[in-house]
């Protein structure tokens, strides 16, 4: 970098976009309820979304019951077990960690870390999460709707979706498939805002590269997310046709039951690759978001700039530039042309090299450092060590012929719940840990947090990593029950009766941590202006909890980078995005020359 | 303090519970032993970044944890160590890739001399077609498929005629010598799985699919459906044996062929008119 100005300046780009006006709400249903402020629509979003949450988590407890315990419940049948792995599988990927992820931590924080006032369509913003809640409310109705909710795995393949094998082929089916296209349109408008808010409202001096990572991991997951769900809408619409009008988009000729049915030449095939189009996007839809939020926390937390933090941008963009071609190694079993098993291969394995350096650069943020264990920052570690145990177990399922005997066997449940599951709720938890006071302007309870941190880590940790081992013996996945094998040990039921026992400890564990949202609102510590003492923007607002327009009378100019702890020569250990260097109290006998902060 | 020690607990322990762990795959009946040296490569490289990297990050927890007067050291990148990083994450991802890749091609090109067997998956049952002595099966199509042509089998297909036919019973096949397993469904997606064999492949209505083994070890083994097809999806089961030549062939010369169950369905039809016609002069009395 090649300085020609004189320490004391600072590069502050001209304000290019005009200030806009906004909505004021003048009664409590437009302040509350239809709320055109981000910061509202984000709790909405996340109060919605950790709600049919809980209802995906006792789903998960029933599904264990019976694969821990079979023949103990007569409660559960075989179409209730299917029911209830397909509907904690949907919920969990889209209406719990998208519509948090995005919905949630985006509209919090986009506006409030990039300077801006509010999101730049605050009405579509708002009409975003009432569409969204419809979406939950549609899929919630399939609970009580006759032959109940779709038993076709959250994958959806046709045709059994959609025959009389296959539990809810009746209308829950139906049902799932509204659902997903209205939470898809719903998105879309939220999407939309997150992405043209964050190109465009950006304060005075916010250039890209100086954007925290939290940021840009929401951004690039929204444009992926923007791209990927068209072809889920697609998909979803055509099975409709196919289900309704008995259209062949993905139907060929078939026997039902000994009597041939009407449809005719369409593929099966062609539903998984729209599927998994969206469905490996949505991998890092969730992924990145999380990403970005590590880093941040890892970096406040270790008083220390994130390491390579342009590497760090460049990966997430990288990724999510890969994540649209690596699809079909989801199909390698499906019959596709083998060949495409060449590509796909090569493609997934060259993902692992930017997702490793991320890895090295969160470790190596910690190196040197001055680490502060805060319960934020006992979750990001938390997540680098299950995002690395998830993540190389993904280059097993990726590398085409390792895929073979492991496909569709307990060790891709491993996988996916430990890379997609546990580590992005791993970042989750941190972030509401971290970000709790800001919302509320009190701390949450330390002890229940440890108690709960505690329990999450070591008994996700307990109920996947051996999980991996029924795979390798060959237990297939999606066994309503294993029944009579040659070649499965009685020890490996055993082991499935440990990890249901971990998982409903786990599970009540949640509930602790419900319970210390709630208390900690009115019983928490006050928490201080900037209890982290985190450089971004959003602690920086007149008021904590932000109000309504986010900052006071002036927008905030931004003259440095998210990263700058620890400069040498300053005073404090860390210099708020807008606050400019002639302001930076100097350490003892240093002088501006002596601070040593990066110009970006 | 505490939290360095339970990752390095966790780095190591997931390493010895690796080694000391009952719970390992199933003898090999198969030639794809070169998969399982594949996966085993694969666990040593990633298992060592694994421990590498936790291990790293406990160091870390307890050098620099924060204490009075300690500040952070200011390093915003370091192109060196950044480029040595990618340099060597790339060469042990195209470690794995290439010998995977290898096997992949050994995988998807079947032998000339391999002999095609037939595997129909309905809800849920596995059927099985052998070829006759011509060594050919015949052709089928949904719109043939009735009580009595389970299959679909054309019947205007010289080759089918021979076609062995096993409908919802035990496969047995012969040892040392390469399978084409022709796959077929004449519903909804099923997964042909024989753990032992590693292979595994979909059926797919409307399409045929394939993969092929070499069965390197007599015994019975359980044949599971490795993809949701519906309600009975954890009951369609099957077996099937690997046995030396000579019990091969008394095996099959006890099974009949498609013109023998046409034979007898039309049998059975010609009995049921003869009774109908006996019985309606009686029913005019």
């Amino acid at each position: 970098m090649t300085e020609t100005t004189s320490p004391e300046d600072d590069i502050v780009p001209p304000q290019e976009v005009p200030e806009m006006d906004l909505y004021h709400p003048h009664s409590f249903l437009t302040r509350w309820i239809f709320s055109q402020d981000a910061k509202v629509i984000a709790i909405q979003y996340s109060l919605v979304a950790i709600s049919i949450g809980m209802v995906a988590l006792v789903l998960s407890w029933l599904m264990r019951l019976q694969l821990g315990f079979p023949d103990s419940f007569d409660f559960i049948d075989a179409a209730d077990y299917y029911q209830f792995i397909t509907m904690h599988g949907m919920i969990m990927v889209v209406y719990l960690l998208t519509a948090l992820f995005l919905g949630g931590f985006g509209n919090y924080l986009i506006p409030l870390m990039v300077g801006a006032r509010d999101m730049v369509f605050p009405y579509i913003n708002m009409l975003s999460f009432w569409i969204y809640l419809l979406a939950v409310l549609v899929l919630v109705s399939s609970f009580f709707v006759p032959g109940g909710p779709t038993g076709a795995g959250w994958t959806l393949y046709p045709p059994q979706a959609i025959l009389s094998g296959t539990p809810g082929q009746e209308f829950g089916i139906i049902l799932m498939l509204a659902s997903l296209m209205l939470f898809i349109v719903g998105f879309t408008m939220g999407g939309l805002n997150y992405v043209v808010t964050i190109l465009q409202a950006r304060a005075r001096g916010m250039t890209l590269m100086r954007m925290p990572l939290t940021i840009w991991g929401i951004f690039i997951a929204t444009v992926l997310a923007l791209f990927a769900f068209p072809a889920l809408f697609v998909a979803s619409l055509m099975m409709m046709f196919d289900k309704i009008l008995e259209t062949s988009f993905f139907m060929p000729a078939m026997i039902e039951f000994g009597e041939k049915m009407s449809y005719g030449g369409g593929s099966p095939i062609l539903f998984q690759h729209l599927f998994w189009f969206f469905g490996h996007p949505e991998v890092y839809i969730v992924a990145l978001p999380a990403f970005g939020i590590v880093s941040d926390l890892l970096s406040v937390n270790a008083r220390k700039n994130i390491f390579g933090y342009r590497m760090m941008v460049w990966a997430i963009v990288g990724i999510g530039a890969l994540a649209f071609v690596v699809w079909a190694h989801h199909m390698y079993v499906s019959g596709m042309n083998p060949y495409f098993g060449f590509f796909f291969a090569t493609t997934t394995l060259i993902i692992a090299v930017p997702t490793a350096l991320k890895v090295y650069n969160w470790v190596l943020t910690l190196w040197r450092g001055n680490i502060h264990l805060t319960l934020p920052m006992l979750f990001a570690l938390a997540f680098i060590l299950t995002f690395v145990n998830g993540g190389i177990t993904g280059l097993f399922l990726g590398n085409v012929i390792v895929d073979i005997p492991l496909s569709d066997t307990m060790f891709v449940v491993a996988h996916f719940h430990m890379v997609m599951g546990v580590a992005p709720i791993m970042v989750i938890f941190g972030a509401i840990y971290h970000w709790y006071p800001l919302l509320t302007g009190r701390m949450l309870h330390n002890g229940m947090g440890q108690f709960h941190f505690w329990v999450t880590f070591l008994g996700a940790y307990a109920i996947y990593f051996p999980m991996h081992y029924l795979g390798f013996i060959g237990v297939p996945r999606r066994y309503f029950e294993l029944g009579e094998t040659t070649f499965i040990p009685d020890s490996a039921h055993d082991l499935n009766a440990f990890i249901t026992v971990a998982a409903l400890v786990v599970g009540f564990a949640q509930l602790v941590f419900l319970f210390n949202l709630f208390w900690s609102r009115r019983n928490g510590i006050v928490a201080e202006r900037n209890p982290w003492k985190a450089t971004t923007l959003e602690w920086q607002t007149e008021h904590m909890p932000p109000t309504h327009g986010n900052f006071g009378k002036d927008l905030p100019i931004v003259y440095r980078w998210a990263y700058d702890f620890s400069v040498p020569g300053a005073e404090s250990d860390f210099i708020p995005q807008n606050m400019a260097t002639k302001d930076v109290k100097l350490a003892e006998g240093m002088t501006v020359a002596d601070l040593k902060a990066e110009k970006t | 303090m505490i939290v360095a020690l339970v990752l390095i607990f966790i780095a190591l322990g997931s390493v010895v519970f690796h080694v000391v762990n009952p719970w390992w795959w199933t003898e090999i009946a198969s030639n794809w032993g070169y998969i399982d040296d594949t996966i085993v490569l694969t666990f040593w490289i990633t298992g060592t970044v694994f421990v590498a990297v936790i291990l790293f990050m406990a160091y870390c927890i307890l050098k620099f944890r924060t204490e009075k007067g300690r500040r952070a050291h200011y390093e915003p990148e370091n192109k060196k160590l950044e480029i040595w990083l990618s340099v060597l994450t790339s060469i042990g991802v195209a470690g794995m890739l290439a010998p995977g890749l290898i096997v992949w091609q050994q995988y998807v090109t079947v032998p000339e001399n391999a002999s095609e067997i037939e595997v129909m998956g309905q809800q849920w049952q596995w059927n099985f077609r052998l070829p006759g002595k011509d060594g050919r099966l015949g052709k089928t199509e949904i719109r043939f498929v009735d009580d009595d042509n389970y299959f679909g089998v054309d019947p205007n297909d010289p080759n089918g005629q021979d076609d062995v036919l096993i409908e919802g019973d035990d496969l047995h096949i012969r040892m040392g010598k390469p399978i084409k397993f022709l796959l077929r469904s004449v519903d909804v997606l099923h997964d042909f799985y024989v753990p032992q064999f590693r292979a595994k492949m979909d059926l797919v209505p409307g399409v045929i699919t394939y993969f092929w083994i070499t069965p390197i070890r007599t015994g019975t083994f359980d044949i599971l459906c490795a993809e949701l097809c519906g309600i009975g999806h954890h009951e369609m089961r099957g077996s099937v044996t690997v046995e030396k030549d000579a019990a091969f062939q008394e095996w099959i010369s006890e099974q009949e062929t498609f013109e023998e169950v046409q034979a007898a369905a039309l049998h059975r039809k010609l009995n049921k008119e003869l009774a109908q016609n006996e019985l309606e002069p009686r029913a005019k009395n």
